[in-house]
């Protein structure tokens, strides 16, 4: 299986900007399937970019936040070549980590 | 008397022969009278819109929106399908053989062909059809029309004919031509209890709001297809919009590939000829 995290990282002068689209069903617990069983509660509820060992980006979610989430930001200090680490955890534990290059 | 009632009678005769070859004219269909005659009122009701522009609809309908899409379509939301469709694509079945064995170039850009006329069985075939049809052909089950896995298998395959124009053809043959005609029929008929035709959004009032969604032009529409929704928060097939459209409308929707859905989709991409590829599209 292939990663559930797309980085796409590039350096313009001082500011990276970066984008990511992450594969969650981010399941708010409140749904029912078709048989009207719920289904059950399976959510991000952190996301780390760390550049340089440092984190520029820590997301706390919860339930509300949209199934196949993407994010858009920039930080200062990054410049092309620079690797940058993405993770995930949810609340069922399970995790998901990647790394992507500064372009 | 006799001598002044003859002239009369050759006005008339002149008169019902002079109308005959005009009401003729109305009754029989003619595919590329109708293509010209769509693509023409399109361009002229939105003469800013380029015309390979039509195909990312609504995006194409005003400069915000466009906008959007350009930021949307460097991160697009069907990237996953995609990547999952191609997998599948390639995977072969437990008898050993393919997709690609069921179609012409092993599947790799032949979507602008579908929806075609099959002359043995006297029907439409679609994209959707045709796969399901070549997995049950080798013993495997078929997929449900809507999403999922039929989403998937043919975004890969509109992604192989991204740029290639739609190229459907109209055999000659009264029954494609019938086809053909009923699917211009559906198109145009009101039902529900909103009483709205298809051509009531997407022909009559493209680029207008329906509550906060702009509506796509009927030009170009099922170039786009299948589409990431972020309404649907997932991908949806030809089948799931004609359906969604027709309960949207109040109405009772058809089985998916319903013959009815089938004809539709035949007119539908036939009057868009020309108009290149763009799926898997997303739209909001």
């Amino acid at each position: 299986m292939a990663s559930t995290i797309r980085v796409r990282a590039t350096a313009n002068g001082d500011v990276t900007e970066v984008q990511a689209l992450i594969q969650h069903p981010m399941d708010s617990g409140y749904v029912k399937d078709a048989k009207g069983e719920t289904i059950p509660a399976h959510f991000i509820q952190r996301l780390t970019f760390e550049h340089g060992g440092k984190p520029v980006f820590i997301a706390d979610w919860g339930p509300a936040v949209s199934k196949d989430p993407y994010v858009k930001f920039s930080f200062k200090g990054g410049k092309k070549g620079d690797e940058l680490k993405i993770g995930w955890v949810d609340n069922t534990g399970a995790t998901d980590a990647t790394s992507a290059t500064i372009q | 008397m006799r001598v002044r009632f003859l002239p009369c009678l050759a006005t008339l005769l002149l008169a019902i022969c002079a109308a005959a070859p005009r009401s003729y004219a109305a009754e029989t269909p003619d595919p590329v009278a109708d293509a010209r005659a769509f693509r023409d009122y399109f361009t002229k009701k939105f003469p800013k819109v380029a015309l390979e522009d039509f195909v990312n609809g609504p995006y194409s309908m005003n400069a915000d929106m466009h906008r959007q899409w350009e930021e949307k379509e460097q991160f697009p939301p069907y990237e996953f399908a995609l990547e999952a469709g191609k997998e599948m694509f390639s995977k072969p079945f437990r008898n050993g053989k393919s997709y690609a064995d069921c179609f012409a170039n092993g599947g790799i850009g032949v979507r602008q062909t579908y929806p075609m006329f099959d002359s043995t069985e006297g029907k439409v075939i679609t994209l959707e059809l045709a796969l399901n049809r070549c997995r049950e052909a080798n013993s495997e089950a078929p997929y449900s029309y809507v999403k999922d896995e039929m989403a998937a298998l043919t975004a890969y395959m509109a992604f192989t004919s991204r740029g290639k124009p739609f190229d459907i053809r109209i055999p000659d043959d009264p029954r494609a031509l019938d086809a053909y005609q009923e699917g211009k029929r559906y198109f145009y008929t009101r039902r529900g209890q909103l009483n709205f035709s298809c051509a009531t959004c997407h022909v009559q009032s493209p680029g207008e709001r329906i509550r906060a969604e702009v509506l796509a032009p009927a030009l170009g529409i099922l170039n786009a297809m299948p589409i990431y929704r972020s309404e649907w928060s997932g991908m949806g097939t030809t089948s799931r919009r004609f359906t969604s459209c027709n309960s949207q409308i109040r109405g009772v929707p058809l089985e998916p590939q319903s013959d009815e859905y089938r004809n539709l989709e035949y007119y539908l991409s036939y009057v868009s000829n020309g108009l290149p590829i763009s799926g898997p599209g997303a739209r909001p």
